[in-house]
C-alpha cells in the first residue's frame, strides 16, 4: 500500500472523508486547525459540506442537525472548544444520534496552553455533558491509528447510535508520519429513524431528547445502558506489549504510550521484566485486556500527560489486586523516556 | 539504527521545510520516520525548530531531546541546542549567522557559511538546503538519487521548477 507523509490532523480529515463523512462543521483552535483547513480544501471536491461555524457550540449543533437526517457528520476542536461542545454532545446522546467529535487535546484548565496534554480523559470518559450517558472514546497513538480509528468511530457510532470521540493530543495532531489509507468499503448502515425526505411514504420521524414523563425518560436511559453493557462486552481494545513474563506493567495511551514504550524497551535492555498495556478504547475501558496483561505482574505504573485521570480506570479494572503507581507531566510538558525509565527502576528496586 | 535530528533557526529560514525534505527522503527509502514541528509561541516571530527521527524500527517518542545531528541557523537556536547533541554527534552551523565556536570536543562541529554561499551561488533563501547538503555528506544518511526522489515528493507539482535549485543547493553544501 502506498505510504503518504501526513500530519495527524490532516490524516484525521482525509480518513473522515474516505469514511463517507458528508458534513464537517468546525471552528479554528490550535493545535487542530490543520484538520479544518484540510476539510476546507477537500470537502467540496469530495461531494460534502465544509462550514466554519460562528462558534464551537454552533458547530456541534450543526453536527446534531446533519446527523439527524442520516448523514455522517463530524466536528473537531481542542480542549477549551470541546468543553463548549458538551451541551450538544449530551443532546446527541439523548437523541441517540451518531456523530464523530475530534479532540486534539492541549493543556488546561481554562484557556490553558497550546502544548500537548491528556487532561481531558475524565471529560471524555465520564462527563462529556450532563446526564446519564457514555460516548465511544478512541485513543490513537500514531498517525496510522488516527486513520483507522476515525473509520471505526464512524461505523460504530452508526451501529450503536451514539456519539464517538477521537481523543488525540497536540503531539499526534502536529506530527507527520507515514500513513496508508485502506480501501474503504463504507459500511451502509440503515437509518430508518432519520428525519429525511420521504414524500409521505412513511410516518414521520422525530429526533428528540425531551421526555417530560419521568418513567419514560428512565426507560429510555435504561435501554441505552443495556446497549452500553453490550458494547463493554464486545468492543474493548488494547495493545499488549511484552506482557507475558512482565513483573511491572506500564499503562499509557496516546502519545504518552510512545514515550512509555521507549522506556519499556530501555528497561528490558537493563534486564527488568517490564511490559506495557496500551488502551486503544478508553470507553469502554479494556478491563479484560488489562487484567490479562497483568497476570504475572507485581506492580503497575500508569503514565499520563495529566495529574492522573486514567489511573482511576486502571484501579477500578484491577480492583485492588495490584499496587498502582503514577507518573505524570501536565500543562503541556511531555514526559521523556528517561523520566519513565527512572520510575520503572524505582518500582523495580522496591519489588 | 535510529538517527535523531533537530533543525532550528528563525521562522522563515525554511527550518520546517528542510526537516520535511529529510522526512520525505526517509519515506522514499522505506524507513520508519517522524517529523514534529514546534508550534508554540516561538514560531510566531521567534525561533522555529523541528524534530526528525529516521529509523529501521518503529519510532517511540517523536520529540528529540538529544539529537545525533543538529542544524543550527541562528544564535538562540545554537545556544539552546548545542549542549544537547549526543556525544559523538555532529552539528552543522551556519557560520554566516553564528560567529561562535563550540568548546565541546566530544562532538564534531561543521561551520558552513551557508547564508553567504546561498548569496554567492544565486540560491537566495536556500541556506537551509545547503546545510542539509553538508549534513547528508557527513552522515551518509541518503544518496543523491534518493534525495532527488525525496525532493520530488516534497515539493508540490506547482513549484516543480524549484527542484533543480534545491538539488544545486544540496550539492553546494555537499561539496563545501
Amino acid at each position: 500500500m502506498e505510504r503518504n507523509l501526513m500530519k495527524g490532523n490532516e490524516a484525521l480529515a482525509e480518513a473522515a472523508i474516505r469514511a463517507g463523512c458528508k458534513c464537517f462543521f468546525g471552528y479554528p483552535i490550535t493545535p487542530q486547525t490543520e484538520l479544518a483547513a484540510y476539510m476546507a480544501k477537500r470537502m467540496a471536491k469530495a461531494g460534502g459540506v465544509f462550514l466554519q461555524a460562528e462558534s464551537e457550540i454552533a458547530a456541534i449543533n450543526m453536527v446534531l442537525g446533519a446527523s439527524s437526517t442520516g448523514v455522517r457528520a463530524m466536528t473537531s476542536s481542542s480542549s477549551p472548544g470541546v468543553s463548549l461542545k458538551a451541551e450538544g454532545v449530551s443532546y446527541m446522546a439523548g437523541s441517540d444520534l451518531p456523530g464523530v467529535i475530534i479532540n486534539v487535546q492541549r493543556g488546561g484548565p481554562g484557556l490553558g496552553g497550546i502544548q500537548p496534554s491528556q487532561a481531558d480523559y475524565w471529560q471524555a470518559t465520564r462527563a462529556m455533558g450532563h446526564g446519564d450517558f457514555h460516548i465511544l472514546v478512541f485513543a490513537p497513538s500514531s498517525v496510522q491509528e488516527m486513520v483507522d480509528m476515525v473509520i471505526k468511530a464512524f461505523d460504530l457510532a452508526d451501529e450503536f447510535r451514539m456519539p464517538a470521540m477521537i481523543l488525540a493530543d497536540g503531539l499526534l495532531g502536529q506530527m507527520m508520519e507515514p500513513v496508508s489509507f485502506p480501501e474503504i468499503t463504507a459500511k451502509t448502515i440503515e437509518k430508518p429513524w432519520a428525519t429525511n425526505g420521504h414524500k409521505n411514504a412513511r410516518k414521520h420521524n422525530i429526533v428528540n431528547s425531551l421526555y417530560l414523563q419521568a418513567p419514560d425518560l428512565q426507560r429510555t436511559v435504561q435501554e441505552r445502558f443495556e446497549r452500553y453493557e453490550k458494547i463493554k462486552q464486545t468492543h474493548t481494545e488494547a495493545e499488549s506489549y511484552l506482557t507475558e513474563d512482565a513483573e511491572i506493567i506500564v499503562t499509557a495511551y496516546g502519545a504518552t504510550a510512545r514515550v512509555a514504550k521507549s522506556a519499556v524497551n530501555a528497561a528490558r535492555e537493563a534486564g527488568l521484566k517490564v511490559g506495557m498495556v496500551r488502551p486503544k478504547t478508553l470507553w469502554p475501558f479494556p478491563v479484560r485486556e488489562l487484567n490479562e496483561g497483568c497476570k504475572n505482574a507485581k506492580a503497575v505504573l500508569c503514565v499520563e500527560m495529566s495529574m492522573g485521570q486514567m489511573i482511576d480506570d486502571v484501579k477500578l479494572a484491577l480492583n485492588c489486586s495490584l499496587p498502582v503507581h503514577f507518573f505524570g507531566r501536565t500543562g503541556g510538558v511531555i514526559p521523556t523516556p528517561n523520566d519513565v525509565l527512572a520510575e520503572i527502576q524505582k518500582i523495580g528496586g522496591a519489588l | 539504527m535510529t538517527s535523531e535530528i533537530i533543525l532550528a533557526g528563525f521562522g522563515g529560514q525554511g527550518i520546517l521545510f528542510a526537516g520535511k525534505v529529510l522526512a520525505y527522503c526517509g519515506l522514499t527509502a522505506s524507513k520508519e520516520l517522524s517529523w514534529l514541528p514546534s508550534y508554540g509561541p516561538e514560531m510566531r516571530g521567534g525561533t522555529a525548530n523541528c524534530s526528525v527521527c529516521i529509523s529501521d524500527q518503529p519510532i517511540g517518542s517523536p520529540l528529540v531531546l538529544e539529537p545525533d545531528f543538529l542544524i543550527a541557523m541562528n544564535i538562540p537556536s545554537y545556544d539552546k541546542f548545542i549542549g544537547t547533541v549526543k556525544p559523538g554527534g555532529k552539528a552543522f552551523i551556519d557560520s554566516t549567522l553564528i560567529d561562535e565556536k563550540t568548546e565541546r570536543t566530544d562532538i564534531e562541529a561543521f561551520y558552513v557559511p551557508a547564508t553567504q554561499l546561498s548569496a554567492d551561488n544565486n540560491l537566495n533563501g536556500m541556506a537551509n538546503i545547503i546545510l542539509l547538503g553538508k549534513l547528508i555528506k557527513e552522515t551518509g544518511l541518503f544518496d543523491m538519487e534518493l534525495i532527488r526522489k525525496g525532493l520530488e515528493k516534497c515539493i508540490p507539482p506547482k513549484k516543480a521548477n524549484l527542484i533543480e535549485s534545491n538539488i544545486k543547493a544540496i550539492e553546494t553544501g555537499f561539496n563545501y
